[in-house]
């Protein structure tokens, strides 16, 4: 806009000061051809004399090839010359050539007069000189610096667009890579913003990773926070557990034993419970800075396991282990896909009826698939993908206490290593089958 | 007769009886011919100062390739041209005429139509004017001189070479020297003022003739006749183009091209206002511009082409420029003032 006002502007100018120019230049030389007329005036006794030279004519061919009329009038009578060619409104003054513009012979002509004194004393008498010529060339001059002052003018205009143009995305593009950089991030990527930006950008990208700063130590404290509630309260829930064990020993009467159990039971969910949010607190901190160590699957899932075999025997459940008899080879952090598949198995044995079995199997086809297969209730009706997300829990569970965290947590270190978790339930009620699939190495 | 040469026989002050007072008499025709086309469609009416002799191979074949077209040609002394278009407002379609000055006033005084063509435009900046006034030919003036008379002996090459010779064997010269009397030739008087622009040399050399008798011509036929027979042991400002074309037939005279400078007359067409033919008149100034590029037709017209590539070669040849200035000796003051010098210098008795 500003460039379009600014190009107008300097093409008015140009043009004006061409034609005044261009004008000028035509006035001179027509003052010069008039000047040069007269001063080859001369008297011969009473009769005023003229020796048109050549050049007083020819001049005005120079410039352009516009028509040439002039007139040399004694006050008498025209002397020579073009006898209708007008004289001027008033006699000019001697030694002030008088300007004018009129039609003649059909053109608009620039007409300059000039007076010369012919004659001496009493005899002398004012010469008028006439010289005019057509504005076809001034026309075409200012034509054409017209012509050019408007492409100039144009070229300005385009120019000056095309600038701002690229100044503004110049100025854009760091905004834009900012964002994009800042758009590309994971939910969990909080790490200070290092992309490429202008000075002029530095307090915003600073103020952002100051704030990502804030947001991060306040979430890993959250975290810190919950680990260490949880650390907190295992710690004294085994010292329970223990003490109920041991009374559970020593009391008689059924009631009471049964009592001691159920709340033998509770201490244990509770216990449960506090693990899986230091494993989750851990999940959250460690797939921020994900490991990629290269590991044996078969001896991870072999280790599982052992460790819950224990509990596993408590109800009479058997775990089958269906995989191959090599080692299986896989990138990524071996605490993190062990909590992974502790709490998946973990599940498993809780929700298995007593006296079942629970296949645990490798498939190794495009990916590496771990299934965890049991014959308990499975999901009911709920939503399979919802079921992913913290806290939430089946719908038929029943009596069954549980923090809704340990699929959470299998989500999101199978997201983390870049696999997914798939949950089939088994149509017929019985059953679920719940997958960890990971992309092969 | 060729280039209508005789045509050009003026009386002193013809021209400025033609422009300034108010002519009785009609111009006068000196011969006009008819081309009638197979199948008539139009008619173009040119009135021209070339002879027909000379034209009438360019006119056959200019309706050979515009064979629609009726060609009514005719031919007119230039002063007669001037009057016709000028004073009588007779309507012609084209206008061919050697006097460049009088073409240049029709044009400035607003008698000549504007016609540009890629034909036109391909012409040089010195060939045109106004887009009014198109060249199609250039002839130079040329000095001539008899082959018995410089037998053994080389002709002087500038005119102060020639002014040198006169001064120093006068008596050789006496009553043979041959040029233009510009008060009855056009082509004379054009020629004469453009030398008196050129050089300072010129008068000095009318003043030497004039003392050496110098016999005084009307037409460069006459001038050339006189010298090949070795009446005249040469002429000045002869009209190159003729004289080059009746060497092919006469014997006892050379062509000399003086090295100082050389005019070179431009032969013109315009179309006049009071065309009515336009079309045509403009198809015919495109075929006459491009006369160079149809070898045949100017060895048959012997009409020398516009041939920019000459006046690289011989940089004495000037051509004569259209401007405003040609109409300064056009001015009746001026002419009779340049007579009066021209006789003064000329003629002493």
């Amino acid at each position: 806009m500003v460039a379009a006002i600014l190009s107008v502007a300097f093409f008015v100018i140009v043009r004006s000061v061409a034609e005044q120019a261009a004008e000028s230049t035509q006035d001179d030389i027509l003052s010069a051809s008039a000047t040069a007329i007269a001063d080859s005036l001369r008297s011969e006794g009473s009769n005023v004399m003229l020796d048109l030279p050549y050049s007083a004519l020819s001049m005005l061919g120079t410039l352009s090839e516009d028509r040439v009329f002039y007139r040399v009038f004694t006050g008498d009578g025209t002397l020579t010359g073009y006898d209708d060619l007008p004289l001027p409104d008033r006699t000019p003054h001697r030694g002030q050539p008088a300007f004018a513009t009129f039609d003649y012979r059909g053109d608009p002509v620039r007409a300059v007069s000039v007076v010369r004194p012919v004659g001496t004393g009493t005899s002398a008498r004012d010469i008028i000189v006439t010289v005019a010529q057509t504005r076809l060339g001034l026309e075409q001059t200012s034509r054409t610096i017209t012509t050019t002052a408007m492409g100039v003018g144009a070229g300005f205009f385009l120019v000056a667009t095309g600038l701002s143009l690229w100044a503004a995305s110049a100025a854009l593009a760091p905004i834009e890579r900012l964002t994009g950089a800042v758009a590309r991030r994971g939910p969990h990527d909080l790490r200070p913003v290092t992309a490429d930006t202008p000075a002029e950008l530095m307090p915003l990208v600073n103020a952002l990773n100051s704030f990502m700063a804030r947001l991060r130590a306040s979430l890993l404290r959250n975290e810190d926070f919950i680990a260490e509630a949880a650390h907190r309260v295992r710690t004294p829930l085994a010292t329970v557990r223990a003490q109920a064990e041991i009374t559970h020993r020593k009391l008689n009467k059924p009631e009471h034993r049964r009592a001691m159990r159920e709340m033998i039971r509770a201490i244990d969910e509770s216990a449960r419970s506090a693990g899986q949010m230091l494993d989750h607190a851990m999940v959250k901190f460690r797939t921020d800075t994900l490991a990629g160590d290269t590991l044996d699957m078969r001896a991870l899932i072999g280790e599982v396991c052992d460790r819950l075999g224990a509990t596993a025997d408590l109800k009479d459940i058997q775990i089958v282990r269906d995989l191959p008899d090599e080692p299986i080879p896989a990138r990524g952090d071996g605490i993190l896909l062990q909590a992974a598949l502790q709490n998946l198995l973990d599940n498993a044995i809780k929700y298995s009826p007593e006296d079942s079995r629970i296949v645990v199997r490798v498939e190794q086809c495009f990916d590496l698939k771990v299934s965890i297969q049991d014959e308990g209730r499975g999901f009911g009706d709920a939503d399979l993908t919802r079921l992913k997300t913290r806290y939430t829990r089946g719908t038929n569970v029943g009596d069954i206490v549980g923090s809704g965290l340990g699929l959470t947590i299998a989500d999101e270190v199978t997201r983390a290593h870049g696999g997914r978790l798939e949950i089939v339930t088994n149509q017929t009620g019985v059953g679920a089958c719940i997958s960890l699939i990971l992309p092969r190495i | 007769m060729y280039l209508a040469h005789t045509a050009q026989n003026l009386i002193a002050g013809l021209i400025a009886a033609a422009l300034l007072a108010t002519p009785v008499a009609s111009y006068e025709i000196q011969e006009r011919r008819i081309y009638p086309a197979q199948n008539e469609t139009s008619v173009l009416r040119v009135i021209s100062t070339a002879d027909l002799d000379v034209f009438d191979p360019i006119l056959a074949a200019f309706q050979a390739d515009n064979p629609g077209v009726s060609v009514d040609y005719t031919v007119t002394e230039t002063a007669d041209l001037m009057q016709a278009l000028y004073e009588e407002g007779a309507s012609f379609d084209l206008a061919i005429s050697s006097a460049m000055d009088l073409q240049t006033k029709l044009a400035n005084d607003g008698f000549a139509r504007t016609y540009t063509s890629p034909a036109t435009e391909a012409l040089p900046d010195w060939a045109r004017w106004r887009d009014q006034i198109f060249a199609f030919t250039q002839e130079p003036a040329v000095v001539i001189v008899s082959d018995a008379f410089f037998e053994g002996q080389q002709p002087p090459d500038s005119r102060d070479a020639l002014i040198a010779l006169l001064r120093e064997s006068p008596e050789r010269f006496r009553g043979r020297i041959g040029t233009y009397d510009v008060r009855r030739s056009g082509f004379g008087y054009m020629m004469a003022t453009q030398d008196s622009r050129n050089s300072e040399s010129y008068w000095r050399l009318m003043e030497v003739m004039g003392r050496l008798d110098a016999q005084l011509y009307c037409c460069s036929g006459e001038m050339i006749r006189d010298v090949a027979s070795g009446h005249l042991a040469l002429a000045y400002n002869v009209l190159g183009s003729y004289a080059q074309s009746r060497l092919a037939t006469t014997d006892g005279f050379r062509i000399v091209q003086f090295g100082d400078y050389v005019n070179v007359m431009l032969r013109t067409a315009l179309i006049p206002q009071t065309a009515e033919n336009i079309d045509d008149a403009q198809a015919m100034v495109d075929f006459l511009t491009r006369l160079g590029t149809r070898p045949d037709l100017v060895a048959l017209s012997e009409l020398p082409a516009i041939a920019p590539d000459s006046f690289q070669a011989n940089t004495a040849l000037r051509p004569i420029r259209f401007d405003p200035g040609l109409l300064v000796f056009l001015d009746q003051l001026k002419r009779e003032a340049f007579l009066r010098n021209w006789e003064d210098s000329l003629l002493q008795d």
